[in-house]
C-alpha cells in the first residue's frame, strides 16, 4: 500500500515525526556511548547542561545557531526554486572577503552607525556575486548548479588562501590573517548590549547578528509566501513549463534566487568576521555552509523549521564540545559520529517512520483521514 | 537549576583560585593542553606535543586536561574553560591560537599560559617559537649532497607563511652546497585538508620524480605519509619532518628535520611543577637544540662520513653566526644567497 500521498495532520508531520527521529538517533548514540563504557544518561545531561544550563553555554549555542540559520535559509530559498545550492561554504567565505575589503579601506574614516550596514551589505553583495556565476551558468549554459557550486567552494578557498597569504596578510604576521579592524566595525556583543540595560551575563561570541538572522527568517518567509516574486519562484520550482506559460521567466528566477541565496550565506561573515574575529582569517566558515544543507532538510525548508533545526545543531555543537571536555573518553570524532547519527535520522531517514505513522493514523481515525484523502 | 549551577561554578572558581595560590609552592599542578585542528594523533606537530605531555604524565604521575578544537570559536572557549576550571599552566598549540590565548591570558593574569609557534607578549605567557628554517637548511644541504640528479623536491601542506619558512630554509641549504641545484616546490592544497591528504601528496611526489627529482622533503603533516610511500615505491629518497620519521621506511628515509615540540611542551609542564616557569619568548634554533636532523640506526647507512662532516660543519657555522639562514616570515620573501 502506498502511503506517501496520505495526508497526516500537521502536528504529526512537523512535531511528532521529527521528535521521534531525534529520540531514535539519541538511542543509537546512547548505544555507542554505552559501548565505550560511559553512561549515556550522564552524557545527555552534560550535553544539555552544556548547551542550556548556564549563560555562557546558551551564548555559544545561539552563536552557532546564528550561522546555521543563515546557511539554512540560503539552502532553503534555493530549494523552493528546485535549485540545490551546495556552495554556501564558498559564498560565506567570499562574503568575508567583502567585509574585509571594505573595512580595511574604511574602518578609520566612518562611524559605527555607517560601518555596520556597509559591512552587512558588503557580505551580502560578495556572497551574492559568488552565487551569481554558477546561477548564470545554470540558466544560460545548462551547467548543473550542484557541480558548479561545489567547484566554486574550492575556488573560493583557493582565492582566500592566495589573498590572505600574499596580499591581505598583516605584515610580519605568521598567521595568514588580516589586521584587526578598528573597534568601530565590531558588531555589538550580546553581553555588551545586555550590560547596558543592566543585565550581567558572561562574555560569549553571541552578537547582534543573531537578531539579524531572525529578521532574515521573517523576510525570507514574506518573500517566499507573501510576494509575487515568491509566487514566481515557487511556480518555477514546481514546473518550469507552467511557469513559462504563466509568463514567468525561469532563467531570471534562477539568477535572482541564487543571488538571494548567496547573500544569505554571505551573512555568515557578518556573524564570524564582524561579530567574533574582527579580522578575516582562514576557514572561518568551518563547514557551516555544508551543515546548512542538513539544517534546511531538517527544517523542511521553512523559516520556523530552520530556526528549530539550527537550534538543534547549535546544541549539538556547543553540547558536543562540552561532552568532549567533560568526558575524556569521548573524543571529538565520537562527537562527530553522534552528530552524524542525528543528521542521518532526522535528515536522510526523515520519512522512514512515516508509513508506520500513516497506518497508525488510519487505524485511529479512518473516517477523517479517508475523507481528507478522497 | 540555573542559579545553583552558577553558584556551584562560582564556588568552584573560588576554590580553584585558592588552590592556584597554593600551587605556587606545592608540587601538585593541574596542567592543561589545547590541541589544534590537526588533532593529537596527526603523526606530526600535535602528536609531538602529545608525546611530550604524556612523558610528563608518566614521569610525574600528574594528570593533565586536554581538548582538541574543531572550529575557530572553540579555541577561545576551550582556553577560557581550562583557566576557569583552575588548570595551570595552560598550553596552547599552534600559531592560530595566539589571538584567543592573548585574550584569555589577559582575563586570567594569575594563570600561567604557554603557546608554541607564536609570540604572545604578556607577563604570564611563555611563547616558544622555532627556527624551522635552520633545521630545514641542514636537511636541504643533505638532500643536495645525496642527490645525483641535482634536483631536489619539496612538498608542503597548506600554502601558509610557516610552510614557506620550511621551504625557504630548505632551498637555501640545497643551494649552499650545490649552487646549481634545482629545487622544485609544490604545496598540497589551500584548505586544511591539505594537512591530511596522503593520496595527493603521493601524486605530487611522483610528478616531481618524473621531473628528475630524487630527494623529496615533506612539511605537510599527515600528507607526508603519502610522500614517503611514493619515495619508497620509486626507490628515491625522502626526508621527514617535526618528529623523527626515519623508522617509517628504513632505506629510503634519508633523514628527518626535527622540531622538538615535545621537549618544549614537556618543559612548560615540568617548569611549572618545579616552580621554575618563566614567561617571555623562547626562540629555539640549532644552538638551543630546538631543531636539528635525525641520525639513527634506520638511516646511518645512507649518511656517508663525508655528508655528516659537511652538515656538522654547516651546523656549527649556523650556531656561530657565520651563516645566517634567511627567515621567510621576517619579510615574507625568500632570499637565497649563492
Amino acid at each position: 500500500m502506498s502511503t506517501s500521498n496520505v495526508e497526516l495532520p500537521a502536528w504529526i508531520e512537523v512535531v511528532l515525526i521529527p521528535v521521534l527521529n531525534i529520540c531514535l538517533a539519541l538511542f543509537f548514540a546512547g548505544l555507542i556511548i554505552f559501548a565505550i563504557g560511559e553512561s549515556p544518561l550522564e552524557a545527555v545531561s552534560i550535553m544539555l547542561n552544556g548547551a542550556f544550563g548556564y549563560d555562557e553555554g546558551v551564548g555559544y549555542t545561539l552563536y552557532y545557531t546564528t550561522n546555521f540559520i543563515f546557511t539554512g535559509l540560503a539552502v532553503a530559498i534555493a530549494f523552493h526554486a528546485r535549485l540545490f545550492n551546495i556552495g554556501g561554504e564558498g559564498q560565506a567565505y567570499i562574503g568575508g572577503l567583502g567585509v574585509g575589503l571594505v573595512f580595511l579601506l574604511l574602518d578609520g574614516y566612518l562611524p559605527t552607525i555607517l560601518l555596520l550596514p556597509i559591512g552587512i551589505i558588503a557580505a551580502a553583495l560578495f556572497g551574492a556575486a559568488w552565487a551569481f556565476i554558477p546561477a548564470w551558468l545554470q540558466a544560460y549554459r545548462g551547467s548543473h548548479i550542484v557541480i558548479t557550486t561545489i567547484m566554486f567552494n574550492f575556488i573560493a578557498s583557493a582565492v582566500m588562501v592566495y589573498l590572505l597569504v600574499n596580499v591581505l596578510i598583516r605584515p610580519g604576521s605568521m598567521s595568514p590573517e588580516t589586521r584587526e579592524f578598528s573597534q568601530s566595525t565590531w558588531m555589538p556583543f550580546m553581553h555588551e548590549m545586555l550590560a547596558v540595560v543592566g543585565i550581567d551575563v558572561t562574555r560569549t561570541p553571541l552578537n547582534l547578528s543573531f537578531i539579524l538572522a531572525l529578521v532574515c527568517c521573517l523576510l525570507v518567509w514574506i518573500y517566499i509566501w507573501k510576494t509575487r516574486w515568491g509566487y514566481a519562484l515557487r511556480t518555477a520550482g514546481q514546473s518550469e513549463a507552467a511557469a513559462v506559460y504563466a509568463g514567468i521567466k525561469p532563467k531570471r528566477i534562477i539568477i535572482i534566487t541564487m543571488c538571494i541565496s548567496g547573500a544569505l550565506a554571505g551573512m555568515v561573515a557578518v556573524n564570524e568576521v564582524m561579530g567574533v574575529h574582527h579580522r578575516v582569517i582562514l576557514n572561518f566558515t568551518a563547514g557551516y555552509g555544508f551543515t546548512g544543507i542538513a539544517v534546511a532538510l531538517m527544517g523542511r525548508n521553512h523559516p520556523v523549521g530552520i530556526i528549530l533545526a539550527s537550534l538543534l545543531f547549535g546544541v549539538l555543537y556547543q553540547g558536543g564540545a562540552e561532552l568532549a571536555f567533560e568526558m575524556p573518553k569521548i573524543t571529538r570524532e565520537m562527537v562527530v559520529a553522534i552528530q552524524g547519527l542525528i543528521i542521518l535520522f532526522s535528515g536522510a531517514l526523515a520519512l522512514m517512520l512515516r508509513p508506520a505513522m500513516v497506518k497508525i493514523w488510519l487505524a485511529i481515525k479512518p473516517a477523517q483521514a479517508v475523507a481528507q484523502h478522497g | 537549576m540555573k542559579l545553583t549551577t552558577r553558584l556551584l561554578r562560582t564556588g568552584l572558581a573560588a576554590t580553584a583560585s585558592l588552590v592556584l595560590a597554593a600551587s605556587a609552592t606545592a608540587a601538585d599542578i593541574e596542567p592543561a593542553v589545547v590541541f589544534d585542528m590537526g588533532g593529537k594523533f596527526d603523526k606530526s606537530f600535535n602528536q609531538g606535543v602529545y608525546d611530550g605531555v604524556e612523558r610528563f604524565k608518566n614521569e610525574t604521575g600528574l594528570k593533565y586536561r586536554e581538548f582538541e578544537v574543531t572550529n575557530e570559536a572553540q579555541r577561545e572557549q576551550a582556553l577560557r574553560r581550562m583557566a576557569q576550571r583552575g588548570a595551570d599552566p595552560v598550553l596552547g598549540i599552534g600559531f592560530a591560537q595566539a589571538p584567543a590565548l592573548e585574550k584569555v591570558a589577559k582575563e586570567f593574569p594569575d594563570v600561567r599560559f604557554a603557546i608554541i609557534d607564536m609570540v604572545v607578549d604578556l607577563p604570564n605567557v611563555r611563547s616558544i617559537v622555532f627556527k624551522e628554517h635552520e633545521g630545514s637548511f641542514l636537511v636541504g644541504a643533505l638532500a643536495a649532497l645525496a642527490s645525483e640528479s641535482g634536483k631536489v623536491g619539496f612538498v608542503g601542506g597548506m600554502d601558509i607563511p610557516l610552510i614557506r619558512r620550511f621551504a625557504c630554509g630548505y632551498e637555501q641549504g640545497a643551494k649552499h652546497v650545490n649552487p646549481d641545484a634545482d629545487v622544485i616546490q609544490n604545496m598540497t592544497g589551500t584548505t586544511p585538508a591539505a594537512w591530511n591528504d596522503p593520496g595527493r601528496g603521493g601524486e605530487l611526489t611522483k610528478s616531481q620524480f618524473e621531473r628528475g627529482v630524487d630527494v623529496v622533503y615533506a612539511a605537510a603533516g599527515g600528507t607526508g605519509v603519502g610522500v614517503y610511500q611514493a619515495a619508497k615505491d620509486a626507490g628515491k629518497l625522502a626526508i621527514g619532518v617535526d618528529s623523527n620519521q626515519n623508522y617509517l621506511h628504513p632505506g629510503t628515509m634519508l633523514t628527518s628535520m626535527l622540531k622538538r615540540v615535545d621537549v618544549a611542551a614537556y618543559n612548560v609542564f615540568m617548569d611549572a611543577k618545579n616552580d621554575e616557569f618563566t614567561a617571555g619568548i623562547q626562540v629555539l634554533g640549532l644552538a638551543e637544540e630546538g631543531v636539528g636532523w635525525a641520525l639513527d640506526e634506520h638511516n646511518e647507512s645512507m649518511i656517508t662520513g663525508e655528508m655528516k662532516a659537511k652538515v656538522d660543519e654547516l651546523s656549527e657555522m649556523i650556531k656561530s653566526g657565520d651563516i645566517t639562514v634567511h627567515d621567510y616570515t621576517s619579510d615574507n620573501t625568500c632570499k637565497v644567497a649563492g
